[in-house]
């Protein structure tokens, strides 16, 4: 159980402009902007919830998840994690969190893969049995015994990131923070890491908190999304809820035989907008809250011949674009 | 400490991955121990008294502040990187592993390279001792290994110092080398030489003169009191507000970006 209630980080950046005689001003007098990074953040995460945490750059996802692991200090609100308050009891916290940063490795760079686990496991005090167990689900799952005693330094992005996230739940943490965790991965690689997650989520009901710019990330994994912005969570729901309330509008594509009449050459009513319009392909938008999208069809190819035709939802990238318009961040 | 011994096992496996590089390393850890040692020797060779202390009670003093020294460097000496582990986000990932912070920056570096500069401080000692005058009885031993390890822990707090204001510069800060590198340098002497006002400071702020100078007093029967054989002890209480400022500034951690 995750509860955040009213969490403020703000942080004190030094400024100045550019030029040598800024630098120099700035030796002697300092001006400091203030940056909130999280304003009263206040959410709720169940036991074995799978959450996708979104927002811009810079929106504070990773001060947020640095707030949940113990790495930062707030500067007012709280923060209880299964009766720990991360950074209070930090270490008795840190056993039962496991915390994947896309972006950084916690393996030993010049040593075989193996060895880090090893070291791992004595810094997590996890005994023998356990590790075996552990290390070997973690081999089959994420297909490591090929890459275990290949030193860090000679994996590829997708390996080494394989062995980041078993490298995280060794010692079979109850919460698992993912940072970012299929950044820079190829489409093989990134199907494995989403399908583990899936897994380990389901069959060992680890609570999974994720935070991506991948959008597939999200559709593939979380039902629920929590986004942020300037600090700020802006939506908390579930992702269907989020699409069925942004996305009523719908695109239709009638593709006909060229120099036959074309569904644009009526005037549209209302509820209709042309996108494009060649001589064999119109794209129209329609909006579902006006028109159904039944009604539409019937009105775009009455007495057109039609060869195909497509009807396209909003993407779940358009989504996010149009939810970070909506609120200007 | 069994950690700690596997953190060394895995420094050694790293460093091991490039044989050349490690081999070349010990190579020259010796010729600059050889060198050091040839260098006192000239010195010695030359000055024959500082401030009243013979030249081989002076070379004492040097050793125990080298040998306390170097061994604070072979196990503290982590904190020398620790503005980088700040900017890398290391240090992020040593927080969320449940084990002590410090315990976790001095394992995270282990520099065999060191082993030479402690080579360095022991070649000195065996050249200082039998030639310092003093009368190896239990209560100088004594003495002189309190003020050794005493001498170990006050650098070690210095070390943690300069990790400490690291949480609030995000970098490292040169000056703090006075008193680390420096303390090295001017505890060459019997610290009495530099003045009182310098003596006062390195007594009551920085406690260098706590090891170094009073027990030496004692050591050499320049001084009857006691209280100068048991000031090792109390240089201890420096370590107090050095860990004091570290949980502040670990309090302060703003970590970095992303």
């Amino acid at each position: 159980m995750i509860e955040l209630n009213r969490i403020c980080k703000t942080f004190r950046v030094a400024q100045r402009s550019a030029g040598m005689r800024e630098a120099a001003k700035a030796l002697f007098r300092r001006t400091y902007s203030e940056i909130h990074a999280l304003q009263d953040v206040s959410f709720c995460i169940g036991d074995g919830e799978m959450v996708g945490y979104i927002g811009p750059n810079g929106a504070g996802k990773s001060s947020t998840i640095k707030v949940m692991s113990g790495i930062l200090t707030p500067d007012s609100g709280s923060c209880v994690i299964d009766g720990c308050v991360p950074w209070r009891d930090r270490q008795a916290h840190a056993a039962n969190i496991g915390v994947v940063f896309g972006q950084r490795s916690q393996l030993w760079w010049d040593v075989p893969v193996i060895d880090s686990f090893e070291l791992i496991r004595d810094i997590y005090r996890v005994d023998e049995g356990l590790y075996r167990q552990s290390l070997d689900e973690l081999t089959e799952l994420l297909d490591l015994s090929s890459i275990l005693r290949t030193p860090t330094r000679q994996l590829s992005l997708g390996q080494r990131m394989r062995c980041e996230i078993a490298a995280s739940l060794i010692h079979r943490p109850r919460i698992l923070f993912l940072d970012e965790p299929t950044i820079g991965l190829d489409a093989v690689s990134k199907l494995a890491v989403r399908d583990f997650i899936r897994r380990i989520n389901r069959e060992r009901g680890t609570t999974v908190i994720l935070t991506t710019h991948d959008m597939q990330d999200i559709e593939a994994l979380t039902e629920r999304i929590i986004l942020i912005g300037r600090g700020r969570i802006l939506l908390d729901g579930t992702l269907d809820a989020l699409k069925a309330r942004h996305s009523t509008l719908r695109q239709i594509t009638v593709a006909f035989t060229a120099g036959t009449p074309s569904p644009a050459d009526r005037p549209l009513p209302a509820g209709f907008s042309l996108i494009s319009a060649s001589e064999d392909r119109v794209t129209v938008a329609i909006d579902t809250e006006i028109v159904s999208v039944s009604d539409a069809i019937e009105g775009l190819t009455r007495g057109v011949d039609v060869r195909d035709l497509s009807v396209a939802g909003q993407s779940t990238d358009e989504l996010v674009v149009s939810l970070y318009e909506e609120f200007r961040i | 400490m069994k950690l700690y011994l596997r953190y060394f096992s895995i420094h050694f496996k790293s460093q091991m991955q490039y044989k050349t590089s490690f081999f070349l390393t010990l190579l020259g850890q010796f010729l600059t121990a050889f060198s050091t040692f040839l260098g006192i020797w000239v010195m010695f060779t030359r000055f024959r008294a500082v401030d009243g202390f013979t030249y081989t009670e002076v070379s004492l003093c040097y050793a125990v502040v080298l040998m306390a020294f170097s061994l604070a460097e072979t196990f503290f000496r982590g904190f020398d990187t620790f503005p980088r582990m700040i900017g890398n986000g290391e240090f992020d990932r040593i927080l969320v592993r449940p084990r002590s912070p410090i315990f976790q920056v001095l394992a995270a570096k282990i520099e065999f390279s060191r082993l030479g500069r402690l080579l360095q401080a022991v070649l000195v000692f065996a050249w200082a001792i039998p030639r310092s005058g003093v009368d190896w009885n239990a209560a100088n031993l004594a003495t002189l290994v309190g003020m050794i390890l005493s001498g170990t822990f006050v650098f070690a707090g210095l070390f943690l110092l300069y990790a400490g204001i690291c949480f609030y510069t995000l970098e490292g800060l040169e000056v703090m080398n006075i008193f680390t590198d420096g303390g090295r340098e001017f505890g060459r002497y019997p610290l009495s030489v530099y003045g009182e006002g310098v003596l006062r400071f390195l007594t009551y702020i920085v406690p260098l003169a706590l090891f170094l100078y009073y027990p030496f007093l004692a050591l050499l029967g320049r001084s009857e009191s006691l209280l100068h054989r048991i000031c090792p002890a109390f240089a201890l209480l420096f370590l107090l507000p050095c860990y004091l400022f570290w949980r502040i500034g670990l309090r302060h951690y703003q970590s970095t970006g992303s």
